[in-house]
């Protein structure tokens, strides 16, 4: 029988090649052959597509372990390699005045006037004439002023700050209505969404994303098929209580039903 | 007559590649290939060869500072296109042209050499400490800060890189063999 494998194992490859691409260390301290292997033994025992995912990963950052190595050979046998440790001795023996003497005689520095022209001016004074004193410009910006008091929720209704319909009651209807679409099983997003008019498909998807946060409803996007399902489920799963947590940017264009 | 026009659009193209060299145009200086090519037309390589003709008397020259760091061994147009265009000067003939004390210079001398003899890139822990040798603390801070602002050094979160005033401006080659000829 074979031994369980822990996606840990995978995890630690990825952060040892992330470790070394970020700090500019050796990368040859990477054993390439040795994680390699390990990837081929370990590939037939995943079975969740997260586990898939971690060994893309991991092959893709071996893969940039293997350019960096072969950009330090690069480097190395260049005419600009010299001993970082040499270089690094040297620089703690120089006195300050001698390393300014060597970046002068290296340094060729860029040219970069700048100069206001005739027209350049003529268009400030131009954006300064048209432009409103501020004392007007706050004014026009400022609120309306008036005499404070006391908003009803009628007043906020009406200014449709609050709905006369509750919320939670626009999401059970949302819910119902995909429970009774679903039967049981799942429904494309696109199909459940798109409504007769743009505004009515943006609030269907804006009360659906509610219910998926919740965990009334699962997402389950399908990357190489592009489509995107939603499956109600019995009863809700509490944050706590689910595996993984990602959020997914879904667009809407402006098209009927 | 159609060649003394051609001349006349030849030196006007030259004056305007000089302008747009000398002069900063942007947040940063120099200006892209693409940029050139717009302003000048196709053969905006030929232009930039008569400007540094005109240039070297004065003791500067068009540098071009490529994308991809190093020079291609034959730049293609796309190459050229994305690459900035500097005027530099070739050698400084004054000494207080940058307006950096010769303290500062050391360090940005000792930080650069440091980054150049690791592929460009180190961590600024590395960096900070290599300098605290001979600064205080303080002033070693506001000294990467300022070379970073300035564009002489790059930082990504925990690591400095080597910055885009640097490939401008400094010959790492020459940086390295100067500093370990001293004696």
């Amino acid at each position: 029988m074979k031994a369980k494998v822990d996606p840990e194992e995978l995890l630690r490859i990825i952060e040892l090649c992330r470790a070394v691409e970020r700090r500019g260390v050796d990368p040859f301290q990477v054993d390439v052959g040795r994680s390699i292997e390990k990837l081929r033994r370990y590939l037939p025992r995943w079975r969740l597509p997260e586990e898939l995912l971690l060994d893309a990963e991991a092959l893709n950052r071996i893969a940039a372990i293997v350019r960096l190595q072969g950009d330090w050979l690069k480097h190395r046998a260049s005419s600009l390699y010299i001993d970082p440790i040499l270089v690094e001795l040297k620089i703690r023996m120089l006195e300050p005045e001698r390393l300014a003497s060597v970046f002068f005689r290296s340094w060729h520095p860029v040219v970069a006037l700048e100069q206001l022209s005739e027209k350049r001016l003529e268009e400030g004074l131009d954006y300064w004439n048209s432009l409103l004193p501020l004392t007007e410009r706050l004014r026009e910006e400022a609120p309306s002023g008036g005499e404070l008091g006391l908003l009803t929720r009628e007043d906020l209704v009406n200014l449709r700050t609050f709905s006369e319909v509750e919320f939670k009651d626009l999401l059970k209807k949302v819910l119902g209505e995909l429970r009774a679409m679903a039967k049981g099983g799942k429904v494309s997003y696109k199909e459940f969404i798109y409504r007769g008019t743009f505004a009515e498909t943006v609030e269907r998807a804006y009360l659906t994303s509610f219910l998926v946060t919740d965990g009334y409803v699962e997402l389950d996007v399908k990357p190489l098929e592009e489509e995107i399902f939603l499956r109600p489920l019995e009863r809700p799963i509490p944050m706590a209580e689910r595996t993984k947590v990602y959020s997914v940017a879904l667009a809407l264009d402006n098209r009927g039903g | 007559m159609e060649e003394a026009e051609r001349e006349a659009e030849a030196r006007r193209k030259v004056r305007r590649a000089a302008q747009m060299l000398l002069y900063q145009r942007h947040r940063l200086p120099g200006v892209r290939g693409w940029e050139l090519r717009k302003a000048l037309g196709k053969k905006y390589m030929e232009i930039i060869e008569i400007l540094n003709r005109e240039l070297d008397p004065l003791g500067m020259e068009v540098k071009v500072v490529y994308e991809q760091g190093q020079q291609p061994k034959e730049p293609k147009e796309e190459d050229l296109a994305s690459a900035r265009f500097f005027a530099v000067l070739r050698t400084p003939e004054v000494e207080a042209i940058s307006g950096l004390r010769v303290d500062d210079v050391a360090a940005l001398a000792a930080a650069l050499a440091y980054l150049v003899s690791r592929q460009g890139k180190a961590p600024r822990r590395e960096v900070e400490e290599l300098l605290r040798a001979k600064f205080p603390k303080w002033k070693v801070e506001l000294n990467i800060e300022r070379f970073v602002k300035r564009g002489y050094l790059a930082q990504d979160e925990e690591m400095l890189y080597v910055g885009w005033r640097t490939r401008a401006e400094v010959d790492p080659k020459a940086l390295l063999n100067l500093l370990l000829g001293e004696p």
